[in-house]
C-alpha cells in the first residue's frame, strides 16, 4: 500500500479545539435532533445550557467544519436508488488525482476517493460511488466512465451492494 | 429523531411520497439554520405550519425514509480517526459475522457487497490510534483478515439524492 505523493489530506485542525461542552452537544444530538419545532430550545432544556450558547457552539462547529451541516439523511434505498455501484478503478499513481476530480464532477457520482491498492487482488485506487434506479442505469455510467477514463485506467469493477447492514453514522462514544 | 430499525425489508421497498414529503427530503438535505425556528422557512415556502414540518420530519424518521434527521460530523476535524475496511466472509457464516461488526460501536456503516470482498465497514473512532486497534478486534473477533482501505484523497464532499 502506497501513498503517492500528490495525495492530499487536508490538513485537520485538533480535536483539543472542542471543549466538553461541544462534546456534550454532539452526543446528546449525533443519533439525531429532537423532534418538534424548536429542536435547539430542547437540546438546550436537554443539558442545562442557555439556547443562545446552544446555537452559538453550533453556528462555530458548523464555521470550523466539524459538523458538515444539520441535515436529513435519507435512506437512499427507501428513495428508489436500489441499485448502488461502489466502482472501482485501476489507474496509475500519477494519474489518479486528475481522474478523480473529474469523476467528482459527474452529477451521479456521490463520494470519489483515492484509496490504497492491496495487491495482489485488489489493483484499484480510485473509489466512486454511482448510484441510480437500476443496475442497467450503473452499468451504463460506469461504461461512461470507462471510456472517459480510456488508456488511464488498467481495470475496473463495480460492486453492488445487496443490503444496509448498519448505518448509524459516526458516534462519539465515550 | 433516528431510525432504530433497518430491517431487509425496509432496505428495499422503495417509499412512496407526496409531493410535500418529496419536497421536504430534498430541501432538508442541504442542512437547517441554525435558528431557535429552524423550519420557519421551508414551513412558509410550503405553505405548512412549522409543527406540521417537525411532524413529517419526525415521521420520516420513524418509517426508515431517513437514516437520521441531526448533525452531520466530519470524524476527522473531530480529531478522530476514519478508514473503509473489507471482509471476504464465507456466505454460510455471513449473518453472524455482520452481527459481530455491527457490534462494534466504531463501525458506523456496514454494507453487503456483490464480490469476493462481500461485507464492507466503514470504521470511525474518536482517537485516529483506534482505528487500527478496532480493526484488530473485529479480526480477532471473526477470525477473518481485514482488508484496510483508508482514504488518501477525497474528491467530493457533498450526497444528495433526489426523492
Amino acid at each position: 500500500m502506497t501513498a503517492g505523493p500528490t495525495a492530499q489530506l487536508p490538513a485537520e485542525p485538533p480535536a483539543d479545539r472542542l471543549d466538553d461542552t461541544d462534546r456534550r452537544l454532539i452526543r446528546a444530538t449525533q443519533a439525531g435532533l429532537p423532534a418538534g419545532p424548536a429542536p435547539f430550545d430542547t437540546v438546550a432544556d436537554d443539558l442545562g445550557l442557555p439556547v443562545a450558547e446552544v446555537l452559538e457552539r453550533f453556528r462555530r462547529l458548523l464555521a470550523a467544519g466539524v459538523i458538515r451541516r444539520i441535515a436529513a439523511v435519507p435512506n437512499h434505498y427507501r428513495l428508489g436508488y436500489t441499485a448502488n455501484g461502489m466502482s472501482v478503478w485501476e489507474v496509475p499513481a500519477d494519474r489518479v488525482d486528475e481522474a478523480g476530480r473529474q469523476f467528482a464532477a459527474l452529477p451521479w457520482v456521490s463520494h470519489c476517493y483515492r484509496r490504497p491498492a492491496d495487491p495482489p487482488d485488489w489493483p484499484y485506487t480510485l473509489f466512486a460511488m454511482v448510484h441510480a434506479r437500476s443496475r442497467g442505469e450503473v452499468e451504463a455510467l460506469v461504461a461512461e466512465m470507462a471510456a472517459f477514463l480510456g488508456d488511464r485506467c488498467r481495470s475496473h469493477a463495480v460492486l453492488y451492494s445487496t443490503r444496509i447492514l448498519k448505518k448509524t453514522g459516526f458516534r462519539l462514544t465515550a | 429523531m433516528t431510525a432504530t430499525t433497518n430491517t431487509a425489508a425496509a432496505n428495499t421497498a422503495a417509499e412512496t411520497l407526496d409531493a410535500v414529503d418529496r419536497a421536504l427530503v430534498n430541501r432538508l438535505q442541504d442542512g437547517i439554520a441554525v435558528e431557535r425556528r429552524p423550519f420557519a422557512g421551508i414551513a412558509a415556502d410550503l405553505a405548512l405550519s412549522e409543527e406540521e414540518v417537525a411532524g413529517r420530519v419526525a415521521a420520516l424518521v420513524g418509517r426508515g425514509v431517513l437514516s437520521r434527521f441531526g448533525p452531520m460530523v466530519h470524524a476527522e476535524r473531530l480529531g478522530g480517526g476514519l478508514t473503509l475496511a473489507a471482509l471476504a466472509v464465507p456466505a454460510d457464516d455471513f449473518d453472524r459475522v455482520a452481527a459481530i461488526v455491527n457490534g462494534f460501536p466504531e463501525v458506523a456503516h456496514n454494507y453487503a457487497r456483490q464480490h469476493a470482498l462481500n461485507m464492507w465497514f466503514v470504521v470511525a473512532t474518536e482517537r485516529p490510534d483506534r482505528v487500527d486497534t478496532v480493526l484488530r478486534a473485529i479480526a480477532q473477533a471473526t477470525g477473518l483478515p481485514v482488508r484496510n482501505f483508508p482514504k488518501l484523497a477525497e474528491y467530493t464532499l457533498d450526497l444528495r439524492f433526489r426523492a
